[in-house]
């Protein structure tokens, strides 16, 4: 009772009963169409034939007389035509033609009478219907004109009966095929829902079912897939994190309360000043990283995408590079701009800065040899539909393998690990990128890494 | 002439040129509250304090503060609309905004509600002070000047001319940018931030020391060469160039 409730009420069960109503009414509409085109068609015809022989042999009466009318009916009744004919006497008795007496209908003039008809059929006697038109003569005598109806009668009855027919066999089949589809459509809706139940209970790890079949609802399964799929994997990502934050927080708190309690322990005025010094440094380093991770959080989750605006990313990298010119000099190094014309996006000015500032600043601090001063290239241009924008340096560059597991959060690479840092830098530029549309390449500079920016080039609509 | 004299009266360390202040502090956290009051009273200010939004709206209505600092987030009426109602009912007393959302968009809210600056949480105390000092200022200046004076140094912002002791100093735009900047806070220390967003126009922290370099580059340039150096560093906050 319970599950023939809930067909009722599915869509698909629904758009099936909508469907069969408009399927019947057109089904009726196009017999009743043909009914009336055959059948009521085909009785004016008849109609119009007897009335047309009835003036004729009136025509004949008038004209030729008794003989002349008795003469014609006699002959026509030798025909065997299915027409009716009788010339009766004012006394009613049978003067000509194949009927023996007068219908007991034919009483007033100029009138259509229907009565019944036994027709010899070898030696059966049928009863057959007949249609005739009943008229007085001059000198009481009486014609009755007709046909034999019945094969018309026949017909219009198959024709009614296919209707009555048809719409019963589309109602069955339509209803029976309706709560089928949605039996079929509801129990894979269960399945769905189900699943979703079993995840919701913990089972991270289910999935929808896949009937294999392509339709809508497999499509809608495996869209929930891929969701479910990217939830988990932004989930691990999420536990990585967190592990990583701890342990990344977790190290400098320890060496602030180490330096606190040695103090404190010493009870010496210098030393207490020393390790407020200490800890104010080191606070201050956990809210940078802090604030690193707020900001790569932001961009990866596209917040600020509504700050994008037109401009020439050309302003930003000479800027940035200007920032950081006499620093690679200070170091004994270079920093050279290749780059020329615009170089039209929609970005975050500041984002886009930040971005290239840290590429920039891993490269002073990265990219050079040991015993070497840094040489920076920072280029722009155009290449099709994107910009590029590209810090090179000559340093050591990063593995193959390496350079998909740098971008995470909080990744160091050994060589990397003896100078300050917060592994957060290209994560932020991934992230950076990513709510720009764009992307960050990491590459080969032979040698030396070349970090790529790589930005949809914005045309302005003209 | 004029400038030898001036060297000649303050030549000892380097003290800010500080005028006492009345300050509002719109702070629902009582302990950080109290913590910059008692920050700005060794300053040589006077704060008064107000708990709610609400409270905040009303003293700052009498118009008699120099400076705001409101929290972005505060109870009965939240920080942008206090600065907001002001603004529209035609008070100007220039405001600081504190927030412990410290993004670039929220900035940029802040500041078109009316807001002079903005800072995000936490900060240092010396960044908060050398802000609210430069907003108190801001009132103060005159900044049809097209001649800016600090010490013996001078600066023409028609020509861009830089003269010390009457020698002229070559500077790359940046760099005049960079001293037009401290000259204008001139006795006042403004810090790497202040440069970063006034100088650079960039609202995030570069990580590095590039402000350093950059003011070891401008240093070279003013300084070298005189006997007293005008642009000091000052430890633990930033940097001032002598006013006198």
């Amino acid at each position: 009772m319970q599950l023939n409730y809930k067909i009722l009420q599915t869509s698909t069960f629904r758009l099936s009963a909508l469907y069969l109503l408009l399927f019947a009414i057109s089904v009726a509409a196009l017999l009743g169409y043909i009914y009336l085109n055959t059948t009521v068609l085909l009785e004016r015809q008849t109609d119009d034939t007897i009335r047309a022989e009835v003036q004729g042999l009136a025509d004949q009466y008038r004209l030729r007389g008794l003989a002349g009318i008795i003469e014609t009916i006699q002959r026509r009744s030798r025909e065997d035509t299915g027409s009716i004919y009788l010339l009766a006497d004012p006394n009613n008795k049978a003067v000509a033609g194949n009927l023996d007496t007068l219908p007991n209908q034919a009483t007033t003039d100029s009138e259509w009478i229907e009565f019944a008809l036994d027709v010899k059929h070898g030696g059966l006697v049928e009863q057959h219907e007949a249609r005739a038109f009943h008229a007085d003569l001059t000198g009481n005598y009486e014609l009755v004109v007709g046909r034999d109806v019945e094969p018309l009668r026949q017909f219009a009855g198959i024709i009614r009966g296919t209707v009555y027919w048809a719409l019963g066999i589309a109602l069955v089949l339509g209803l029976g095929g309706g709560l089928l589809m949605s039996r079929n459509f509801l129990r894979r809706v269960d399945a769905i829902t189900e699943a979703s139940r079993s995840i919701m209970d913990g089972n991270m790890a289910g999935r929808m079912p896949v009937s294999g079949s392509g339709d809508e609802l497999d499509r809608l399964a495996l869209a929930l897939n891929a969701m479910l799929e990217q939830i988990e994997r932004l989930m691990a990502g999420m536990k990585e994190v967190s592990s990583n934050v701890a342990h990344d927080l977790k190290t400098p708190l320890t060496r602030i309360k180490a330096n606190v309690e040695s103090a404190l322990r010493s009870g010496n005025d210098e030393e207490y000043r020393e390790a407020l010094e200490k800890t104010v440094e080191e606070s201050d380093r956990l809210l940078q990283t802090f604030n690193a991770l707020l900001s790569i959080t932001r961009a990866e989750s596209g917040q600020s995408r509504s700050g994008l605006e037109p401009l020439d990313a050309r302003a930003i990298l000479d800027d940035v590079a200007e920032l950081y010119e006499p620093m690679a000099e200070e170091l004994g190094g270079g920093l050279v701009v290749e780059a020329d014309g615009e170089l039209p996006v929609m970005a975050d000015r500041q984002l886009l800065a930040q971005a290239l500032n840290n590429l920039i600043d891993n490269a002073l601090k990265y990219g050079a040899k040991e015993g070497e001063a840094p040489q920076i290239t920072v280029s722009g241009r155009v290449d099709g539909d994107k910009v590029v924008i590209a810090v090179g340096d000559r340093g050591d560059g990063i593995s193959e393998q390496d350079r998909e597991h740098v971008v995470e959060r909080f990744v160091r690479l050994d060589s990397s690990r003896s100078r300050p840092g917060n592994g957060l830098g290209l994560s932020l530029v991934s992230g950076v990128m990513k709510l720009h549309g764009g992307s960050l390449q990491l590459g080969d500079n032979h040698p030396g890494l070349l970090a790529k920016l790589v930005l949809p080039l914005h045309r302005a609509a003209s | 002439m004029q400038a030898m004299a001036q060297e000649e009266t303050t030549e000892t360390k380097p003290e800010t040129t500080r005028r006492s202040m009345r300050i509002l502090v719109i702070e629902d956290d009582r302990e950080a509250a109290s913590w910059l009051i008692r920050g700005l009273a060794e300053s040589g200010h006077v704060a008064d304090h107000a708990a709610d939004g609400e409270e905040g709206l009303n003293l700052a209505m009498e118009g008699v503060h120099d400076v705001l600092i409101v929290d972005r987030m505060l109870p009965k009426l939240d920080g942008l609309s206090i600065v907001r109602s002001l603004r529209e009912a035609g008070i100007k007393t220039p405001a600081l905004i504190l927030s412990a959302l410290g993004d670039v968009d929220e900035r940029v809210k802040g500041l078109r509600a009316g807001g002079d600056d903005y800072l995000g949480k936490p900060y240092a105390f010396a960044e908060l002070l050398a802000r609210v000092e430069g907003l108190g200022r801001r009132k103060a200046d005159q900044p049809q000047e097209t001649r800016l004076r600090a010490a013996d140094l001078e600066i023409d912002l028609l020509t861009r001319n830089v003269t010390r002791l009457g020698r002229p100093i070559v500077l790359q735009p940046r760099e005049f940018k960079l001293l037009e900047y401290l000259v204008r806070n001139a006795g006042h220390i403004v810090t790497r931030t202040m440069l970063l967003e006034n100088v650079w126009d960039y609202h995030f922290d570069p990580q590095t020391n590039v402000i350093d370099v950059h003011i070891s580059r401008l240093r070279s340039k003013i300084d070298k060469g005189f006997e007293e150096p005008i642009l000091q560093t000052v430890r633990g906050a930033g940097y001032m160039i002598r006013a006198t």
